[in-house]
């Protein structure tokens, strides 16, 4: 088991999945994160070395916001709309889709309650 | 898929004509308008827009915070005052 930047990243899987665990890190940063280390994608996060490892943490912390920080900011922008009281706010705020589903059924993942 | 910048956002023309009006001659006075779809521009700062919902004109002060927003995004079209209560209940 390694850690990247406080993140448990699976050990038998590719480096270009494993870091897409990372909150804030997508399949696109992450093969950019691997081109500029030099290092394929499609090694095993097993076979990389510790030094790369570092290196790694050390990239991702440097040039990426990930974690509490990047859902800090997530969570500013539904501030801002609730703040404003538009109707994307409003529908935040209820609990409700905000692109324009339909609620008569479905609407599940939305209104899920928030876990804490 | 976002509108061309070459366009420019798009605002009613009879809306930034008042608006404009409004600014040489610095006054403030409520604005109606139908024009939902209208952008908030800079220039709308400061004003009290009152935006038709379908049935009224709600006001609303433009902070510069909603710069970039639709008008109608801040006057909401639906009322939803909860579940009727089940009447059958009480009939009994």
């Amino acid at each position: 088991m390694s850690y990247i930047s406080g993140a448990r990243l699976v050990p038998n899987e590719k480096v270009r999945i494993a870091l897409t665990k990372i909150d804030g890190i997508g399949p696109k940063k992450a093969i950019q994160v691997c081109s500029r280390l030099g290092i394929s994608g499609n090694i095993k996060m097993n076979e990389l070395t510790k030094y790369q490892i570092d290196k790694m943490e050390q990239m991702i912390g440097q040039d990426h916001v990930v974690h509490w920080e990047f859902k800090r900011g997530e969570r500013a922008d539904i501030e801002r709309l609730i703040s404003i009281s538009c109707y994307r706010g409003i529908r935040h705020k209820d609990g409700l889709p905000l692109r324009g589903q339909r609620t008569h059924t479905n609407a599940r993942t939305c209104r899920k309650p928030i876990r804490k | 898929m976002s509108r061309s910048l070459k366009k420019n956002p798009f605002v009613a023309n009879n809306l930034l004509l008042k608006i404009h009006k409004l600014n040489t001659r610095e006054e403030k006075e409520i604005i109606v308008t139908w024009s939902r779809a209208s952008t908030i521009i800079p220039t709308m700062i400061g004003h009290t827009i009152a935006i038709h919902n379908g049935k009224e004109h709600l006001p609303v002060y433009v902070t510069d915070r909603m710069v970039g927003h639709k008008l109608g995004e801040f006057a909401p079209t639906l009322t939803f005052q909860g579940h009727a209560r089940n009447d059958s209940k009480f009939r009994r």
